[in-house]
């Protein structure tokens, strides 16, 4: 070994490196294909203005850059984000950078909460739906599982809403904090995680589900084979030859798919923070869209694609940690 | 029941009786303080008025910031103006300024503040009051409570008053001088004279503005807190109204058909009222650089085939008017509806078409039109189909292209790449700072909602000119009567529809929609059941 390192440095240090085409790729696609939408940021503010005369327009277009030729905009916007500078955004007069992070946050915890107790519940769902496959229980789960898939989330969001904010009045109808409620502590605590439930069970849901029907489908096929039959033989108990032997097996797959999903719900949180008005990365996405806002547009796809790029990577580690068969180079 | 009280109580006070008089007023029971939560749809990318001229931006900063002037439904009212007058020759406009009056941090509200504004943001930047102010040359201050608004060429005082509720709005010059006004902070953390304080904008969440205890209306305001909470889905909207979390939703922010569900709901209010001065119409505009439309037959044709009391009553549910012209019934003396009208008779505009050469050809259309219909909301989009489906009934196939607004405004305003579009364009008050940008040729190339449609008619232009400076309201009302038949009989646009907005109020809330711009209106007197 001629590398002082441990083997899992160089790995990581050759996927950062693969990582960086990769993220300028996208990030050149994107602005271009941005580009390709009619319309630009001006006359997006101008159609919220309410009409403005030709002099205005033509300052504004100045000012933001918009005057010079896409390719002269696409290099002033490298240059720029090499320096790790993601501009300013006209919508919001701030820096982009101070706007993602103010909306980081929240898309994170509303990803992480979902995603985790849509993996625990699914697989754990999975898994018992196999074990008594086609029994009551399984088609109980199984139906369940298909409804939640086929069920869109706007749509499972707005019954919730109307069922436990409008008729029960249980929940709050949207946003994040009760405003002007001025809670402190753990009053704080509480009433942000109110307001989380209902979004969170909309995103979760459909994932939920994905991960139920996988998992139930992964450990009905590893239960069949050999080395299950030998370990029952040996005597181990249902118990030990479901967790050591089954599960970690079956896992596999789900973990994969686990990986892949990781984007889908940054796209679906899109759908939910707009219904729940969640100050989130997706409902900013979603407004910049709208308003041609390049800046903190290219600035969300530059952090979705490093979250990306970086979960990826956590899920091929993961992949060596359960399977030791599998070699990280 | 109101009046009866009021008239009673007149009485009684006159007798000398205060101890019953007070009893009477008590009727009212005005509550202090609480919270009014607000819906609104869209995010605004700044919070100030004298920059930008937009009912979204007064829907929060007309309760931070003040105009000179405002419209009560007696007339104008004096807010930080309490007396206007015009020279004879209607070069100057000296307006006597409120004294004790503060800016929310301390500093004395004078004429300098209005000065610095005039010159300088409405002047040279506010949309709409850039066209208004350009023949401004200078404002004088005699003294700090006296403002003169000098003009190289006339200007009518009614446009004036007109404009000034909206296109009036000083900013506190200690703040802006010397700075990028553009680029200055306050232009997102208002400083206004207004009876609430700006607390904090959280972008994507909420604005929210507190009591200002050193409001010059003693007394006022009432409630200690507002928020406009930003909720763009309309389901998610109407949720929120049903559950009690927000208690006002203005300018159409639910869909229609929440609209008509909760007008039937006792715990609301919901109506036109308080929009009297944001009324609009529903369009449809020609690209004039098309042959087939630039013959007045054609689209007088397209006129009578298009069924408007349907469409109001269908798309509008009920909560509209047919339009006349470019100027609707909301624009007092210079509204006529002595004008040509349409009337729906599809067989008509069958046999008008054929007259002007286009028959029914093989594919069993006469023609085919690209239609770029304006996003404004679930109205506008309806309009345009329901514009498609009649247009076919008449032998026209109509193609429909839908964008999103920067996609819009840039393929009709822009490109010019359109037949027919449709969309809706406020009334502000006054014609010549309105609508008359609609038929006016000249229009600086690209502007939005201004006359991009290849339309041009010298005499239309000559009485426009004439109009914007003439002193004589009631001659000036009798240009605009004839302006108004004039676009109705060549129909360089069709104002098919008059229509108001319309908000959803939660009824524990008491004097609300009480002027003709309620919601962009300061909100001092605005009190809510606790």
């Amino acid at each position: 070994m001629r590398f002082p390192f441990p083997p899992i440095l160089i790995y990581a240090l050759r996927r950062l490196l693969q990582a960086v085409p990769v993220v300028i790729l996208i990030m050149i696609g994107t602005f271009l294909l941005l580009k390709l939408a009619p319309g630009d940021t001006v006359d997006a503010l101008v159609g919220d203005m309410g009409g403005a005369d030709a002099d205005f327009i033509a300052r504004l277009r100045a000012e933001y850059g918009l005057d010079q030729p896409v390719w002269v905009q696409l290099w002033r916007y490298m240059t720029k984000l090499a320096t790790f500078d993601f501009g300013w955004s006209f919508v919001y007069e701030q820096p982009v950078s101070t706007v993602l992070m103010d909306r980081l946050g929240t898309t994170l915890l509303l990803m992480a909460t979902s995603l985790s107790i849509a993996f625990t519940v699914g697989t754990a769902l999975g898994a018992i739906a196999a074990r008594r496959a086609y029994s009551a229980t399984d088609n109980l789960i199984s139906v369940l599982g298909l409804v939640f898939y086929a069920t869109p989330s706007f749509f499972l969001s707005l019954m919730m809403m109307l069922l436990f904010s409008v008729k029960l009045g249980w929940l709050p109808v949207g946003g994040i904090k009760t405003i002007a409620g001025f809670y402190t502590g753990w009053d704080h605590v509480i009433d942000v995680a109110k307001h989380l439930i209902m979004p969170t069970a909309a995103l979760s849901l459909i994932y939920l589900s994905f991960y139920l029907r996988l998992m139930r489908a992964s450990v009905l096929e590893v239960a069949d084979l050999d080395y299950v039959r030998t370990a029952r033989a040996k005597g181990a108990g249902e118990m030990r030859l479901m967790i050591h032997h089954i599960m970690r097996n079956a896992l596999l797959p789900v973990v994969t798919l686990l990986g892949l999903q990781f984007s889908t719900v940054l796209g679906g949180s899109v759908v939910v923070e707009t219904i729940f008005t969640l100050p989130g990365l997706g409902q900013l996405a979603y407004q910049a869209v709208v308003q041609r806002d390049m800046n903190t547009l290219m600035g969300i796809i530059f952090l979705c694609a490093l979250i990306v790029v970086v979960v990826n990577f956590l899920t091929d580690l993961l992949y060596a940690r359960l399977d030791s068969r599998i070699e990280l180079a | 029941m109101t009046s009866y009280f009021r008239s009673l109580g007149l009485a009684l006070a006159a007798a000398g009786a205060l101890t019953t008089a007070s009893a009477v007023a008590q009727a009212e029971e005005v509550q202090k303080g609480g919270t009014v939560v607000v819906q609104m749809k869209g995010e605004q990318r700044i919070l100030n008025p004298g920059l930008r001229a937009s009912t979204g931006v007064y829907y929060i900063t007309g309760k931070i910031m003040e105009p000179l002037i405002d419209k009560s439904y007696e007339g104008y009212e004096p807010v930080l103006a309490t007396d206007w007058s015009s020279s004879d020759d209607g070069l100057h406009i000296t307006l006597k300024l409120r004294e004790g009056v503060n800016w929310h941090d301390g500093k004395p509200f004078t004429c300098d503040d209005v000065a610095f504004s005039a010159m300088e943001l409405w002047k040279k930047l506010l949309n709409y009051s850039s066209a208004l102010q350009a023949n401004l040359e200078s404002v004088d201050c005699p003294d700090p409570h006296t403002a003169v608004f000098n003009y190289s060429k006339p200007m009518p005082m009614d446009l004036f008053l007109a404009a000034m509720p909206d296109l009036g709005h000083p900013v506190p010059k200690h703040l802006y001088e010397g700075t990028d006004i553009l680029k200055n902070k306050y232009n997102t953390a208002p400083v206004g004279t207004g009876p609430f304080k700006f607390v904090e904008y959280q972008r994507g969440q909420y604005v929210m503005a507190v009591k200002n205890d050193d409001y010059w209306r003693e007394g006022y305001p009432y409630l200690d807190r507002i928020v406009w909470r930003f909720i763009n889905d309309k389901s998610a909207a109407a949720a929120a109204l049903e559950s009690g979390e927000v208690q006002e939703s203005g300018f159409i922010g639910i869909s229609m058909a929440d609209i008509e569900r909760l007008s039937k709901d006792d715990r609301f209010d919901v109506g036109t009222m308080g929009y009297e001065n944001n009324v609009a119409h529903s369009t449809v505009e020609f690209n004039h650089r098309n042959p087939i439309l630039a013959d007045l037959k054609v689209r007088q044709a397209m006129y009578h085939g298009l069924d408007i009391d349907y469409a109001i009553k269908t798309i509008m549910r009920g909560y509209a008017k047919p339009g006349r012209g470019p100027i609707p019934t909301a624009g007092g003396a210079n509204y006529t509806d002595q004008v040509p009208t349409y009337a729906y008779d599809p067989e008509l505009a069958k046999k008008m078409l054929d007259e002007a050469g286009y028959p029914v050809k093989d594919d069993g259309y006469r023609f085919h039109l690209r239609h770029r219909p304006a996003p404004w909301g679930e109205y506008t989009q309806l309009w345009a189909e329901y514009y498609a489906q009649a247009m076919k009934e008449i032998g026209i196939d109509v193609e429909i292209l839908t964008n999103d607004a920067p996609g819009f405004l840039k393929g009709v305003y822009r490109d010019h790449d359109f037949d027919t579009a449709n969309g809706w364009h406020q009334f502000r008050s006054d014609p010549a700072v309105s609508t008359m940008v609609w038929l006016r040729s000249g229009q600086p190339e690209g502007t939005p909602w201004t006359n991009q449609f290849g339309w041009k008619d010298a005499e239309i232009d000559q009485m426009i000119d004439d109009a914007a400076s003439e002193l004589d309201p009631a001659k000036r009302a009798e240009m605009y009567h004839t302006i108004q038949a004039k676009a109705m009989e060549e129909l360089p646009v069709i104002f098919a529809i008059e229509h108001p907005f319309i908000s959803v109020t939660s009824k524990k809330l008491h004097n609300h929609h009480n002027t003709p711009r309620w919601n962009s209106s300061s909100w001092y007197d605005l009190w809510i059941e606790q």
